[in-house]
């Protein structure tokens, strides 16, 4: 007979020098500096991408040369590239994000005064999303499980296809003239009282929600076959058990992995929400500053929704590291 | 094209490709036939809400939003196409450039992707339209720019799918230029899915671009689009919600038929689906009950399990299969029993079958299937679990995949306890640990907080059989448990099952394919062939006085120490048989050295004799070794 001694050191993979969570860490964030900085650059250089004087584009051809010249002066834009980049990283480590050509007031007090509209909306739309999407998806992944069901599976599928094209603006259109025109019940336009909320929420939330719903069924379905449930099955564990303590983790982890994406792109759906609801929130602010020609808050507004999207996408690696130990190794 | 005429076949498929050709006939026809219609002024109504004379109303200057709307048509694809065809063409040339430019440029190319990937289309879109200025151009520059990253990352995909072939290979080596590689080996393998992912683009694009020209960045007056129609028709949403929601439907409408035909397309082209399985039929019974080896029946207490006349059937796509078709045997308290056969003999499906973990597609039918006298043919109850959950051990093939990965050890093995006995979190926790020591897992409380991947093979094997003695069970089944084992941690699992065994009394069915294994572990050996038991003998008779052809046949192929190495390897002539398509008759007659009329026309019955050994043949016991004697033991045999 085998002694166990001979057996025991098989395994050392892991352990070993630096420990994998060290390791997954250090690289996340390597990845995330690296993104920040290709953003940032990249807002840097849309003022200067932008073909003419983005002064005289904002204070208009009827203004005199002399104030043009004399903001150009105040914006360092005749200071050599490198030192205006300079400059510009400077601010933002400050917190300084430059001064509106428009309004005259600081950028970072309209985006502190606009960004707590925006995370709300989205964080609700967000939980909105995934909490109607998991259920909904886990529960139809059971009943359409192998060869199951498969009337419910066309119709949900279908349904869920057709939900999760329809763009969030226009389903916010649809959403105002049912429940605003037609119905009347709830306010279609600011943030002012708490019904306000349902229908921007719902209108950034029903697409992803389809999208993501229909991922968890598909890798409900998928888990729902594993050899490892059939083990769950072997112990004769009741049911619930099965479906949500051992098939759940891992429909939920290749679902977030899928579904990654569609979480952060809710970030930047707010833009269009938010201008068919009138919110007054960052996507209304960018969207007025383009039109105007206000490329200071262009400019930071585009950075914080960035910033927004890449830190979504970190946590959600993290929370899928989290929910799967495999895939801080996987990266390897 | 035969191939995309079955786009066709779906409903889905159908609508979606009619609604596109709608949308591409009307942006050809529209602004043609009613151009005058769209712009001409009608003052007395306006702003005015659907009407039989302005079907969808009047805008805020008494302009038809009806025709409009169908006039919009063409600006609105012409600007989607635009903007996918820049985004296919800048992706395609960042999806190749590693192929072409080789892997250290190919990297930095790839990086890039990566980054631009993570943000979302339309914040991409936002930034170029700022850059590319306010207007239809900037707004095709921008959706096409933004979309390119992704076209990008599915080329690069796509391509480095088919570098990895042969053909490609081939060209390198024969010093095929990159570029010409490209050209004729490459993409005109990866255009279908760029194709397919580029009719889903338009859909998305034009979606994107109505949401710019919603927006107000993208086409302006006196152009318009539907996007732009839009954002004119929302601020009069309450006075004419028509103006808002024609152009609206529009957008949808194309959008999904775009989206709708790519994602058909991508269906049907790809891995072929299958059609729905019919219900399950009744079938008639193809074999008589099998003879039980126990002459004295099932009141002796010392049965573990009882089989009699087992059938598994599946729904298959022309009708039900049955890949197990009446097996019958018992397993005695301490007996260890093989089934070996080959693949598609039935023998998995048979431990399957008995531990009540059949798909629920299959279904299950026997006479008799007992587990320590209980029925478990009944109702699955919590009574039955219980004693399914504790009294059997199940061990799987592959390990690796038969753990939770995302659970550590511990809990796996702590969860029986938990829900059959009881046991709170720290008690369950102290026997799985105990558990994992019984098996010869050192450390067991570090080791019980790992996670499955962190386990060597043969060491979550053992867990599994650890988590199968979180019970007391009186049996264990073991399906091919050393299959996917590296050879030298082979024996350690053998010699577990053999401990345990002999420890608790607890008996085994072993599962497997070599016949060897089941000669070192096991008392008595069923043979299986075609979803029937065709021998069942005790093991030490395995090489040496097997009657069946096919025993004998499954014997000689495993080399020994006396195998003869200058002869070639003993095969077995033909193939298994398809469990689709079990042959009247003996099954195994078609690959039967000794096979005569009689065996192609009577399956023979499983025959048990007095030693209590059992065989399902025609000829048992005839054949000789050689091949001339062979034949003429069968003349006498035909001849008697």
């Amino acid at each position: 007979m085998a002694s166990a001694s001979s057996v025991a050191p098989a395994t050392p993979r892991v352990g070993a020098g630096v420990h994998p969570w060290v390791r997954f860490g250090v690289r996340r964030l390597g990845r995330l500096l690296v993104s920040l900085w290709v953003l940032v650059t990249a807002s840097f250089l849309m003022i200067h991408l932008i073909p003419g004087d983005p002064v005289r584009g904002a204070l208009g051809p009827t203004a005199p040369a002399s104030l043009v010249a004399a903001k150009r002066e105040a914006m360092g834009l005749d200071d050599p590239i490198l030192v205006q980049y300079w400059h510009y990283l400077q601010g933002l480590f400050t917190g300084d994000l430059g001064t509106s050509l428009i309004s005259q007031l600081p950028v970072s007090q309209i985006v502190s005064q606009r960004l707590p509209a925006t995370l709300q909306l989205a964080l609700l739309a967000f939980l909105v999303a995934v909490a109607v999407a998991v259920p909904v998806g886990v529960s139809l992944g059971v009943l359409t499980r192998a060869g199951h069901g498969r009337r419910t599976e066309l119709v949900f599928t279908t349904g869920s296809v057709v939900l999760g094209t329809v763009p969030d603006f226009l389903l916010g259109v649809g959403l105002v003239y049912v429940f605003g025109v037609q119905l009347d019940w709830l306010p279609v336009a600011g943030n002012d009282s708490a019904s306000a909320y349902v229908l921007p929420v719902l209108a950034l939330a029903i697409g992803p929600a389809a999208i993501l719903a229909r991922i968890v069924r598909v890798e409900m379905v998928a888990v729902l076959e594993a050899d490892f449930v059939r083990t769950a099955r072997a112990k004769r564990l009741p049911r619930r058990t099965i479906y949500l303590g051992h098939a759940l983790p891992n429909a939920l982890t290749a679902s977030l992995t899928l579904g990654g994406l569609f979480l952060s792109s809710m970030v930047a759906g707010t833009v269009l929400v938010e201008n068919v609801f009138a919110w007054p929130g960052l996507g209304s602010t960018i969207v007025s500053s383009i039109l105007t020609k206000d490329y200071q808050v262009v400019q930071a507004v585009v950075l914080v929704y960035g910033v927004g999207v890449l830190l979504v996408n970190t946590l959600v690696d993290v929370a899928l590291a989290l929910l799967d130990p495999r895939s801080t190794i996987r990266e390897d | 094209m035969q191939r995309w005429k079955s786009v066709l076949r779906t409903p889905l498929g159908l609508t979606a490709t009619i609604l596109t050709l709608a949308v591409l006939v009307l942006a050809v026809v529209a602004p043609m036939l009613w151009t005058g219609d769209a712009d001409a002024v009608d003052t007395d109504n306006i702003l005015s809400g659907p009407s039989a004379e302005h079907w969808a109303g009047t805008d805020n200057l008494g302009r038809d939003i009806f025709f409009r709307t169908l006039v919009a048509t063409r600006l609105s694809v012409e600007l989607a196409l635009a903007a996918t065809a820049i985004a296919v063409a800048v992706g395609l040339v960042l999806g190749t450039a590693s192929f072409l430019l080789g892997r250290r440029s190919g990297r930095l190319v790839t990086a890039g992707i990566n980054i631009a990937v993570a943000f979302p289309g339309i914040l991409l879109a936002l930034f170029f339209a700022v850059v590319f200025g306010v207007g239809a151009t900037g707004a095709v520059l921008a959706i096409g720019i933004a979309g390119a990253p992704m076209f990008g990352r599915l080329t690069q995909t796509l391509v480095a799918g088919v570098e990895a072939r042969d053909y490609v290979a081939a060209a390198r080596v024969a010093g095929v230029g990159r570029v010409r590689i490209l050209l004729r080996h490459v993409l005109p393998n990866i255009a279908e899915p760029l194709v397919i992912n580029a009719t889903i683009g338009a859909g998305g694009a034009l979606l994107s671009f109505a949401g710019l020209s919603f927006l107000g960045l993208g086409v302006q007056q006196p152009s318009y689009d539907w996007g732009r129609l839009l954002f004119d028709g929302i601020t009069s949403i309450y006075v004419n919600p028509a103006a808002a929601l024609a152009p609206g439907a529009a957008v949808l409408l194309a959008g999904l038929a775009l989206n709708l035909l790519g994602e058909s397309a991508a269906k049907a082209l790809g891995v072929g689906v299958v059609g729905g399985i019919p219900a399950l039929p009744a079938v008639a019974r193809v074999a008589p009950a099998e003879p039980v080896a126990e002459g004295a029946g099932h009141e002796g207490s010392d049965l573990v399990l009882d089989v009699r006349d087992l059938e598994v059937t599946f729904p298959g796509p022309t009708g039900p299969i049955r890949p197990v078709r009446g097996v019958t045997f018992a397993v005695r308290r301490g007996e260890a029993v093989g089934i070996v056969g080959e693949s598609g003999s039935g023998k998995s499906l048979t431990a399957l079958a008995v531990s009540r973990l059949v798909a629920e597609t299959g279904r299950v039918d026997a006479e008799r299937l007992e587990l320590l006298g209980h029925d478990l043919r009944g109702p699955d109850t919590r009574a039955q679990r219980r004693l399914l959950g504790t009294s059997l051990a199940m061990v799987f093939q592959d390990p690796m995949t038969s753990f939770n990965p995302t659970r550590r050890i511990g809990g796996q093995l702590a969860e029986v306890s938990r829900h059959h006995h009881g046991l709170d979190r720290r008690a369950a926790l102290g026997r799985a640990v105990d558990r994992l020591r019984a098996v010869r897992i050192s450390d067991p409380e570090r080791r019980a907080r790992q996670y499955p991947h962190e386990f060597s093979g043969g060491m979550r094997q053992r867990a599994m059989i650890g988590m199968g003695l979180m019970g007391s069970p009186a049996l264990v089944v073991a399906d091919e448990p050393t299959t996917a084992l590296d050879v030298t941690v082979q024996q350690q699992v053998l010699d577990l099952l053999a401990a345990i065994r002999e420890q608790d009394d607890v008996a085994l069915v072993l599962i497997s394919h070599d016949v060897a294994v089941v000669a070192q572990v096991c008392d008595r050996v069923l043979v299986m062939y075609a979803g029937r038991i065709v021998e069942d003998l005790p093991a030490a008779d395995l090489h040496t006085a097997a009657r069946h052809p096919y025993t004998r046949a499954l014997a000689a192929a495993v080399p020994d120490m006396e195998t003869d190495l200058d002869q070639p390897l003993a095969v077995i002539p033909g193939r298994p048989v398809d469990p689709a398509d079990v042959p009247v008759g003996c099954a195994y007659a078609a690959r039967c050295p000794l096979a005569t009329a009689r065996c192609r026309e009577q399956d023979p019955p499983l025959e048990i004799d007095a030693a209590g050994r059992r065989v399902a043949c025609w000829h048992p016991g005839e054949s000789p070794e050689s091949g001339i004697d062979e034949l003429g033991s069968l003349a006498e045999v035909e001849a008697s």
